[in-house]
């Protein structure tokens, strides 16, 4: 946080051969947008294991985006259409644990679409923002920071 | 002490008494067991009580065995007190190991749990709106009851633990070979669970009717259909846990047509088991249209219950976040 | 073979062709009127009476399908022949006064004015029926015939009423002798097939003169023959037979290791903008088209003209058309401003008109370029800088009457402007090929924002794609010109022969790796792979990975619900590391 405007901290795992480097267009193109999203590279919105988006959420993340290529676009044939699945199942698993549906997100950027990126990235940061900070404890499974 | 023989201790915490029963289960053969080992901590056979633990010089216990998870303070004090006096500590069966069915109460807290048991259940009668108290002052005396927590834990989250013996309850084979490979002291490195790390499809009798393409349609429930005792219950598009599941229960639900619900908890390389089986599970939905598919999902009508049944307090995220409840 | 005397020269023939033919090779002239080498001779019109002699007998026949005896003597210009065809020729000057062939013959005839009663003066039917049998014959239509009888007799369709039965190919008008048939030469309908549609083409040609292979084509969707089955002239005149109407489109496949993208790119279709009134206005044409006018082989040869045949003298080439416009494509088509200039250089070569060039910006990027439109500047060329708004036949003075009006803000003198023409060329912009998006999915390609293909990097992997072995050249990655065509293709085929050279291709080393040991062999992985990568190895009880197969994704090892497969360089443990790595800051 800074003066007093709560700053999102984001995680996105962005597809190799589309998104990332829609995000790296955005950047080479100099546009401005939220600086709040955290990239982690994979080759495939395919290999996104559920696994790490709960990860990024105990770690401290206030939201989560999976940036995948277009139906029907994919390098793989169809690695975004399994992250699509994937999504939906979890988005639904996520409100059970008390993690609302606006914090996780799953986008559609090519490698063409720099603005886009831009577009997702402010709006993920604003939605988020409007949420408010997640406060999973990092380590509130160990028993030395249980309740007192 | 002249007894040259190995001490043992058994505890239970947050438990339903089942891997007790474990124990009792191994009828004949605990005999052999206590002709090798002389117990000396057991609330539920035997008349110890804590001073008698307190008393134990620290470390005088080969081993202890602790089921339950660990739920109110007085598990913690005395899970803590068993840790000092003990060499080795064994989490006995899927409640200690993973946090087990108790474990579920971690998508609520003490306040909903409360508030849920004394008041709102159709059963209850409690016109005066009591509730447990830490402290009750009666007659100038004060009472105490040991606290509530608002999450569950499974055992190595309160204490340090040596081997973990999986299952609900833990089978006879896993049991007597540990207790086997401790006495002859043949133990693997410090922190493994003592049943094979592979899924439960490597010993799985169904596994080669896997159809060549395994895929599902539909989810149903298990009283939806007519189980084929032959066939994969996936590929009947019944949830079965097996393939996030470690493998070692003999297939105890399995045989009697019943799909796996994971209480072995995942396999080591895995760290939530829960989220890989809803990873897998998606994976093989037979549809790319996002109105089928929010139907399928529609249709699995408690994700979270069902894929961390046994692991929940040991999962990624733990337990509910409280704050977004209404 | 036949032996026979024309006019007292011997010739020799082969037996069943007519005296006509025999006499067209000993080159001696008999008049036709209703003689045509492909259809069938009828001997309707009677101005190729020749006198014949045989075993002594003489007699007057039609040449045209009489045929050759042996021994025949025949007389083409004798007194009672000329007598005949005067007789003939004079009945059909009575019959059709209008026809100008009859006219020709009667003159050469030495016929001043027919003795017969004229009944229309305006008349060129001389009912030869050799449109009749051509429709019927070649065509396969009988679409027409003759109707009444006696003095009403006249070619007609059915009741006189148009035939369905027509299929408006107009060989009665090629073939009728006196020009009495004529066809509407409305666009699109009554003509086989237009260039580009500047004129009247064949359905057998050579579709352009630097056409590979150079042989002409068969347009099946113009040629008679595949509409009706009948026809088949061209075989009937081709000596070397080699022509096929049997041939079929062929797919064939074909294997390569490298695969190199050359799709190019279609004009800008100027009718988006209606403003401009292409399509309306016919003097309105495009660049291309001007292209064809003003190229030597196209259908002017090569004559800067408007639809009425007549030179411009004023010009106005619009730039940007399609381009630059927010409202249709952002990008520049780079090649415009160039091709509009030249096409100035060439409308002031060739004609005297005044050339106005309406330009946004001139982009002179090349070599040469910008000294080439230094020249144009001093060729007398006039620039108007601003985009045209639109284009109107609607005058409001005098020297505007019959003008196309290119309505203009001219953003140097800060005025808007009416400059009257009488040609407007739209430089139409480029836009990738009509099949570009089909092409993209086939070759799993990206496109960038502007639809062309994406290359894989803009500036250190200019013309391969993400699809390895498969690499981009021309303008089906981004407008460009011939010589940043011809460079890029050049670094297209030498990436694409590097790597078939090779033979060997380097896997990204990120493939997935199913550990033995922890397998179970559940199976789930296996479907998933959509490279069939994954087997499930039966006798071992584990899935396993093909390694050249696995191209990376890494789909399975988020699926593998026991964590037996891994993906090398994205281990599920070196992820959660970067996750806990994202947040110590």
């Amino acid at each position: 946080m800074s003066n007093g405007t709560f700053e999102p901290r984001l995680v996105g795992f962005l597809c190799n051969w589309c998104s990332y480097t829609g995000a790296d267009l955005a950047g080479t193109a100099r546009m401005i947008y939220a600086p709040n999203v955290r990239i982690i590279r994979v080759m495939c919105s395919g290999r996104v294991d559920p696994q790490f988006v709960l990860k990024a959420f105990k770690e401290g993340a206030d939201g989560v985006l999976i940036s995948g290529c277009h139906p029907g676009d994919c390098h793989y044939k169809e690695g975004n259409y399994k992250a699509l699945r994937r999504y939906k199942l979890l988005l639904k698993m996520l409100d059970q644990f008390g993690i609302e549906k606006e914090r996780f997100r799953l986008e559609w950027v090519s490698a063409a679409e720099g603005v886009k990126f831009q577009h997702v990235c402010n709006e993920f940061t604003e939605q988020v923002r409007k949420l408010g900070p997640l406060y999973l404890s990092k380590n509130g499974g160990k028993h030395e920071q249980r309740e007192a | 002490m002249s007894n040259a023989k190995p001490k043992v201790a058994f505890y239970w915490c947050s438990s339903c008494g089942g891997c007790e029963e474990s124990i009792v289960d191994l009828a004949e053969d605990i005999l052999k067991v206590v002709a090798a080992v002389d117990i000396v901590f057991w609330p539920v056979a035997l008349d110890f009580k804590k001073k008698d633990v307190e008393a134990m010089p620290d470390g005088s216990i080969a081993v202890s065995f602790i089921n339950g998870a660990v739920r109110l303070s007085e598990q913690e004090e005395m899970v803590k007190l068993l840790r000092r006096k003990s060499q080795l500590v064994v989490a006995h069966g899927a409640c200690s190991h993973l946090g087990g069915i108790p474990g579920l109460g971690n998508f609520w807290n003490k306040e909903t749990i409360f508030r849920r048991a004394y008041h709102t259940t159709p059963s209850t009668q409690n016109p005066d709106k009591i509730v447990p108290l830490e402290k009750t002052v009666l007659d100038g005396k004060e009472l105490t009851l040991p606290r509530f927590f608002d999450t569950v834990y499974a055992l190595n989250q309160v204490i340090d633990v040596d081997y973990y013996l999986p299952g609900c309850a833990p089978p006879r084979d896993l049991i007597l070979s540990a207790v086997g490979a401790i006495l002859e002291g043949k133990l693997p490195a410090k922190g493994a669970v003592l049943s094979p790390n592979k899924s439960l499809c490597d010993d799985c009798d169904r596994n080669d009717s896997k159809p060549e393409k395994l895929v599902i349609k539909e989810i149903k429930r298990p009283w939806e259909i007519m189980l084929d005792p032959e066939k994969c219950f996936l590929a009947q598009g019944v949830i079965c846990m097996g393939p996030a599941t470690r493998t070692g229960c003999n297939e105890r639900c399995i045989e009697a047509n019943m799909p796996c619900r994971g209480c072995f908890g995942p396999t080591d390389q895995v760290h939530d088991q829960g989220a890989k089986f809803l990873s897998a599970l998606a994976s093989i939905l037979d549809t790319n249209d996002e109105k089928e598919i929010d139907k399928i999902v529609q249709s699995i009508s408690d994700p979270a219950g069902t894929f961390y049944r046994f692991s929940l307090p040991t999962s990624i995220l733990q337990r509910r976040r409280m704050e977004a409840i209404k | 073979m036949v032996n026979l005397t024309i006019d007292g020269k011997k010739v020799q023939i082969e037996e069943g062709k007519t005296i006509l033919q025999a006499a067209a090779k000993c080159e001696i002239k008999i008049p036709t009127l209703c003689y045509h080498p492909v259809v069938e001779a009828y001997g309707a019109c009677r101005v190729c009476m020749v006198e014949v002699t045989v075993r002594g007998k003489t007699d007057l026949v039609t040449a045209c399908n009489t045929k050759v005896q042996e021994g025949l003597d025949v007389q083409t210009g004798s007194e009672r022949v000329l007598k005949a065809r005067r007789l003939n020729v004079e009945m059909l000057m009575a019959r059709a006064p209008a026809a100008e062939p009859v006219q020709e013959l009667a003159k050469a005839l030495g016929i001043e004015k027919t003795r017969f009663e004229i009944k229309d003066p305006q008349e060129k039917c001389i009912l030869c029926g050799l449109c009749v049998r051509a429709c019927e014959t070649i065509v396969g239509a009988s679409a027409i015939s003759f109707i009444e009888r006696g003095t009403e007799r006249k070619v007609m369709p059915p009741f006189g009423e148009p035939s369905e039965a027509c299929i408006g190919c107009t060989a009665c008008a090629y073939f009728c002798p006196t020009g009495a048939i004529t066809y509407e030469d409305k666009y699109g309908r009554k003509v086989i097939h237009t260039e580009l549609h500047l004129g009247p083409t064949t359905a057998i040609r050579v579709p352009i003169r630097q056409a590979v292979p150079m042989v002409p084509l068969i347009d099946t969707e113009a040629c008679i023959h595949f509409k009706t089955g009948e026809c088949k002239v061209c075989t009937k005149v081709c000596d070397r037979e080699a022509i096929n109407h049997d041939m079929q489109d062929e797919t064939l496949e074909v294997e390569v290791g490298t695969i190199i993208l050359a799709s190019g790119f279609k004009p800008f279709d100027a009718k988006r903008i209606p403003a401009y009134g292409y399509g309306h206005f016919p003097n309105v044409i495009t660049a291309l088209e001007f292209e064809r006018l003003v190229n030597a082989s196209g259908p002017t040869g090569g004559k800067i003209k408007l639809a009425d045949g007549t030179e411009p003298k004023a010009v106005g080439i619009i730039h940007c058309v399609g381009s630059r416009d927010e409202n249709y494509n952002e990008y520049c088509s780079r090649v415009c401003c160039m091709y509009s200039l030249k096409f100035a250089h060439l409308i002031k070569e060739k004609t005297s008109a005044d050339v106005y060039d309406f330009y946004i910006d001139m982009r002179c990027f090349g070599k040469g370029y910008e000294e080439f439109y230094h020249r144009l500047l001093h060729e007398g060329t006039k620039f108007i800088r601003g985009r045209v708004s639109d284009i109107t036949d609607m005058a409001m003075t005098q020297r505007e009457e019959g003008k196309l009006i290119i309505r203009v803000e001219d953003t140097l003198l800060g005025t808007v402007r009416r400059i009257p023409v009488d040609m407007v060329i739209l430089a139409t912009g480029l836009e990738p090929s009509i099949d570009h998006n089909q092409l993209a999915k086939i070759f799993n390609i990206s496109c960038s924002q502007d639809t062309f293909f994406l290359e894989r990097h803009p500036k250190l992997a200019p013309v391969s794609t993400f699809s390895d072995g498969i690499y981009l050249a021309g303008a089906c990655q981004a407008p460009r010109d011939i010589p940043d065509t011809v460079a890029q293709a050049g670094g297209a085929a030498a990436e694409a022969l590097a790597l078939a050279d090779k033979g060997t291709f380097a896997l990204e080393p990120v493939t997935a790796e199913i550990d033995e040991d922890l397998c179970a062999g559940c199976q789930l992985c296996v479907n998933l792979c959509p490279f069939t990568a994954i087997t499930y190895d039966k006798e071992k009880g584990i899935s396993v990975v093909n390694d050249a197969l696995c191209k990376g994704c890494g789909t399975c090892v988020a699926a593998c619900p026991s964590g037996a497969s891994h993906q090398k360089h994205f281990r599920d443990s070196q992820i959660f590391a970067e996750i806990e790595g994202i947040f110590v800051v």
